[in-house]
This record gives C-alpha cells, sequence and structure tokens, in this order.
C-alpha cells in the first residue's frame, strides 16, 4: 500500500505550477485561458502551502492559503474587468491580436 | 499592546481610512470633483509625510511581528511619498485636458501608496504579499483607466498578466522557503538561515529554490532585466502622468522591499543571491543603454532609461554591505527627482492641443520655450550622470561601494554602460537645441507642473550644496537594516 507523503503533494503542486506558467507562454489563443493557468498557479500554491502546514504541525501555512484565496479573487475580478474593456475597444480576446504596442 | 501596535502603523491607518473617505465622497458627490478629490488627495499624502517625518514613531516589530518601523522603513517610506505625492500632483490637469477625469485616478494612488508603504515595513512573508498585492491591483487599474482607449487598456492586460505571473512566482517562492524553515517572519528565518550558516551546514535546495522564486517575482516588480518585457509596453500605452507615477513610486518600493528581504533574513546566504543580483544588475545596465538608443517614442526611451537606473540602484545591492544599501537608498531618492522632473517637461510639452510623444517633436525647443528645454537639459545631464548635478552622486555612491565589496568588474561595466547612455540623453539635447523649430508649443504649463518642475531642478542642481540631510539620512536608514 501506498503511502501518500509530502513529496507527493509537492511534486503534484509542481507540476501544477509548470502546466500554469507554460499555459501563459505557450498559449496562443485566448487570453480566458491565461486566466485559468494564472488560478492554476496560485492554487498549485496554496497545496504547497497546505501540504508544508499539516506536515509540520504549523498553521501559519494554511493562513498563509486563506490569504491566496482571498487576494486571488480580487485579481480575478480586475483582471476579467480589464479583459472586458480591452475587449470592448479591440473586438477580439485572441493572444495574437494584444499587439497593438510591439516588446 | 493593541494601542501601541495602532499607534506605530499609524501613517498606513490614516492613509487607509482617508482613502475610504475620498473614495465615498467621490462616489457620492461624482465626478465634477474629480479635482477636490485630487487635491485632497495630495494633501493627505502630505498629512503622512509629516507624520512620518516629526511622528517620532516608537520603533520596532508591532502586529505579532508582521509589521515592522525602523529608520529605513521610515526614509524609504519618505521617499515613495514623496513620488506619490508629485505623481497625483501631476495627473489632474492632465486628465482635465484630456477629458478624462475620474475621481478614481488620485483615490487609486493613494491606495497603492498604501500598498507600498505595508511592503516596506513587512516583516513577514505574509505581509509582503499583501501590500504587494494592494498595490499592483491599483496599478493594474490605472495602467487601464483610460477605458475607451486601446493602447490603454492594452497596457493594462498586459500589465495584468505579466503581474499576475510574478505573484504567482512569489508566492511559490514563499511556500518553498517556508516549508524549508517553518516561518515567514523575517526574523524567525534570519536566525533560522544564519544557524544554518554558522553551523556551516550549505542550505537545503529547496529554500535556494524558494529564495530565487522570490527573486525573479521582485525582479519583475522592479523591471530588473531579464524580467522588464512588459516596461516599454505598459509605459507606452498607460497616460503618461501614470507612467511617471509607474516609473518612480512603485520602484522605491520594491527595491527597498527587495534590500530588506535580501539583507535582513537572507543575510547570511549572501554567497547564493550576490551572483544573482550581480548578474540582474548587469543585464539590466547593458540592455537600458543599448535598447533605448533605437527608440523614437520618449515614453518608450524613459522605460529604458528606467531599467537602466534599476540596474545602477541593483549595482548597490549586489555590493551586499552597508555602504552598498546606503548607496542603493540615495540612488533611488536622486533617481525619483530626475525621474518627476523629466516627466514634468513630457507632461509640458504639447503642440497645438496634443501631446508630445516623439523625440523629433522636441526639434528647436530652446528657441521655443527655453526655460522648458533648460530643465530637460539638467536633468538629461543628471541622468547621464555629469557632475556637479546629483545624478552623478548617485552613480557615484554605488560604484564606490561595489569597488570597496570587490566588484570592481561589475562598476567597471556599469561605468562603460553609463557612458553609452549618455549618448542617448545628449542625444534629445542636441535635438532640442540644434534642430530647427518644427511647431511651437503651447504657452500655459500650469501651476501644478510649475511647482513639481522647480522643486526637481533646485533639488537637481543643489543636491551638491544640501546633500547632507539626504546623506545622513541614508546612513542612519541603511545602518538600521544592518543593526539586528
Amino acid at each position: 500500500m501506498l503511502e501518500i507523503g509530502l513529496a507527493h503533494y509537492l511534486v503534484v503542486a509542481a507540476v501544477l505550477f509548470t502546466l500554469g506558467i507554460f499555459g501563459i507562454f505557450l498559449n496562443r489563443k485566448n487570453v480566458i485561458v491565461i486566466m485559468m493557468s494564472i488560478e492554476l498557479m496560485l492554487l498549485a500554491v496554496n497545496i504547497n502551502f497546505v501540504a508544508f502546514s499539516t506536515h509540520m504541525g504549523d498553521l501559519v501555512g494554511q493562513v498563509f492559503a486563506v490569504f491566496i484565496l482571498t487576494v486571488a479573487a480580487a485579481e480575478a475580478a480586475i483582471g476579467l474587468a480589464i479583459l472586458v474593456i480591452y475587449f470592448r475597444n479591440r473586438g477580439s480576446i485572441a493572444v495574437e491580436d494584444i499587439n497593438m504596442m510591439k516588446g | 499592546m493593541i494601542t501601541t501596535d495602532l499607534s506605530m502603523a499609524l501613517p498606513e491607518i490614516f492613509l487607509a481610512c482617508s482613502a475610504t473617505v475620498l473614495l465615498m465622497y467621490g462616489a457620492y458627490a461624482g465626478n465634477k470633483t474629480a479635482g477636490f478629490v485630487s487635491a485632497l488627495s495630495v494633501a493627505v499624502i502630505a498629512v503622512a509625510f509629516g507624520l512620518i517625518f516629526f511622528g517620532g514613531q516608537k520603533q520596532g516589530v508591532a502586529f505579532g511581528g508582521l509589521f515592522v518601523v525602523d529608520a529605513y522603513a521610515n526614509y524609504m517610506k519618505l521617499v515613495a511619498l514623496t513620488a506619490s505625492g508629485f505623481g497625483i500632483l501631476m495627473t489632474q490637469r492632465f486628465v482635465e485636458r484630456e477629458g478624462m477625469a475620474r475621481f478614481e485616478i488620485p483615490v487609486l494612488m493613494v491606495l497603492a501608496t498604501l500598498g507600498m508603504m505595508m511592503m516596506i515595513s513587512s516583516n513577514d512573508l505574509m505581509s509582503l504579499y499583501v501590500g504587494l498585492e494592494l498595490q499592483s491591483l491599483a496599478l493594474y487599474v490605472i495602467a487601464a483607466i483610460r477605458r475607451e482607449n486601446l493602447r490603454s487598456s492594452e497596457a493594462g492586460l498586459k500589465y495584468f498578466v505579466l503581474g499576475a505571473l510574478s505573484s504567482g512566482m512569489l508566492l511559490y517562492g514563499c511556500s518553498m522557503v517556508y516549508g524549508f524553515t517553518g516561518t515567514t517572519d523575517f526574523d524567525t528565518l534570519g536566525t533560522v538561515i544564519s544557524g544554518l550558516a554558522a553551523g556551516n551546514e550549505s542550505p537545503q535546495v529547496g529554500l535556494v529554490v524558494g529564495l530565487v522564486f522570490v527573486c525573479a517575482a521582485i525582479a519583475f516588480k522592479i523591471s530588473a532585466v531579464p524580467f522588464h518585457m512588459w516596461t516599454p509596453d505598459v509605459y507606452e500605452g498607460a497616460p503618461t502622468p501614470v507612467t511617471a507615477f509607474f516609473a518612480s513610486a512603485p520602484k522605491v518600493a520594491a527595491i527597498a522591499l527587495f534590500a530588506r528581504l535580501l539583507s535582513d533574513p537572507f543575510g547570511s546566504l549572501v554567497a547564493e543571491w550576490q551572483q544573482i543580483i550581480v548578474f540582474v544588475a548587469l543585464a539590466s545596465m547593458i540592455l537600458g543603454s543599448l535598447a533605448a538608443i533605437k527608440q523614437t517614442n520618449i515614453k518608450r526611451l524613459m522605460a529604458y532609461s528606467s531599467i537602466g537606473n534599476i540596474g545602477y540602484a541593483l549595482v548597490g545591492l549586489a555590493a551586499g554591505t552597508q555602504a552598498g544599501v546606503e548607496g542603493l537608498v540615495i540612488y533611488m531618492t536622486i533617481y525619483i527627482f530626475m525621474n518627476m522632473g523629466t516627466f514634468a517637461c513630457i507632461l509640458s510639452m504639447r503642440q497645438k492641443g496634443n501631446m508630445v510623444e516623439g523625440i523629433d517633436d522636441l526639434k528647436g525647443l530652446s528657441k521655443t520655450s527655453p526655460a522648458m528645454a533648460l530643465a530637460l537639459t539638467i536633468f538629461m545631464f543628471s541622468m547621464a550622470g555629469i557632475p556637479p548635478l546629483a545624478g552623478f552622486f548617485a552613480k557615484y555612491v554605488v560604484f564606490a561601494a561595489a569597488v570597496d565589496a570587490g566588484l570592481t568588474t561589475l562598476a567597471v561595466i556599469g561605468i562603460l554602460t553609463s557612458v553609452i547612455g549618455a549618448f542617448y540623453y545628449l542625444r534629445i539635447i542636441k535635438v532640442m537645441y540644434f534642430d530647427e523649430p518644427s511647431g511651437s508649443f503651447d504657452k500655459p504649463i500650469g501651476a501644478e507642473m510649475t511647482l513639481v518642475l522647480t522643486v526637481t531642478t533646485a533639488f537637481i542642481v543643489f543636491f551638491i550644496l544640501f546633500s547632507s540631510p539626504i546623506m545622513d539620512g541614508a546612513a542612519v536608514a541603511a545602518s538600521s537594516l544592518f543593526a539586528g
């Protein structure tokens, strides 16, 4: 019987975090997917915090995770609001179309 | 004691309450009162400045170790508040002329300033994160505040995506640091990490990975190479006074946080982080000076100039010594005055009611408005580091600290890149003085601009005579960071 330990949680979190980063950089289609990738990164971090917290028997990590959840909600709200005004101006949310300024 | 804690955070609490009141007032009184809200916001920033400057608060940690007040925090808060005050002051006239006056702009700037003060005073990874996010979320909105403008909303979108990415990296780093040390408190972290160093144990890989992630995330916030790619686009797209604000106050806060983090809790890991900072400083200085040469838009040019300036400031941090942090503190103080002054010039120059953004539009400025040309010349010479202007002393202190710490190569490369950088600063002066005028500039520039221009020019020119308050303040600040 396989014992699920700290290392397993850390690997899952690391995989999810990497998926999130790749989702931002390799995604060529849609900005909404970028928003989802950002959420994925933040939730991966939460897994990390909660896993460390229970492993060490220290509550600080879980408190931190609650803070992250709260701030992530505010961040998503602002991100979607900016996306809406961008869509109104550009008429598209394809990643290739975000090219008014080169850089 | 809770009253002691509250009194130590009085400037922050005052800003938070005032921002809420201003927001409510604006929401009920409507956009006609935007000018009044803006004036009140400047007053609020001034009061917060006074509370820190004359307050003589008790120093130490508060709120169970989450919040710290020391000479370093106070000094950096004063610098950040100065930058914010200038920023709000310059914004109002501009947004009125452009027909985009909204009461939210000054309120958001006050909230961003509150976030900056929390960052500067943070003494725990948790308060660091919350402060950073308060600042960032306000800045995302201000970047996209021009809702009907495609460039502004694109700038906001880019800033948001890359800012959120950097927050994610910061958090991942924090989780690793927490996991491998068992604490998020800076003081305990410092004890744990210096305990490792004292026992001749090498730090765990997880801890170093965490440190690298945190460094990368803060490098994003201060737009240091290789995490600078958002800077030119956001600076170009955002409304010009907002760009002026972006280029000064948040940089001060993020770099103050960076210096505290690296010298206080991670001070014993200097061997691990020094090479990162040296690389980032080198890359920023080189890219900042080379990429600026081919720019034709002043705001993009200023973006690369700010990347280069951050590189010079990081040279002081790379030294890893008290003198290095002192140099960094002095550099950032002088930088905000140079930066605000230059942007005040850019904001004041208008042709036939339109903003001037191209460098070619500056042709013959010396003939059409000589005072403005002279002021811009002073700022450009100062940025290029020509004595006896303030910019020279800024570069001198950081390079001297780097040489003392044995980083001679870094200092030499820094001086070489500042010579390359002088090329594009001098080109602006050449365009203003030796090219034929392409059109006349609109005359009235507004009392606020005149005030900002006068104060910043006076600071840059007379720094050599009245430098001792800044120098002494920076010395006290740096020594308080290294005291315990």
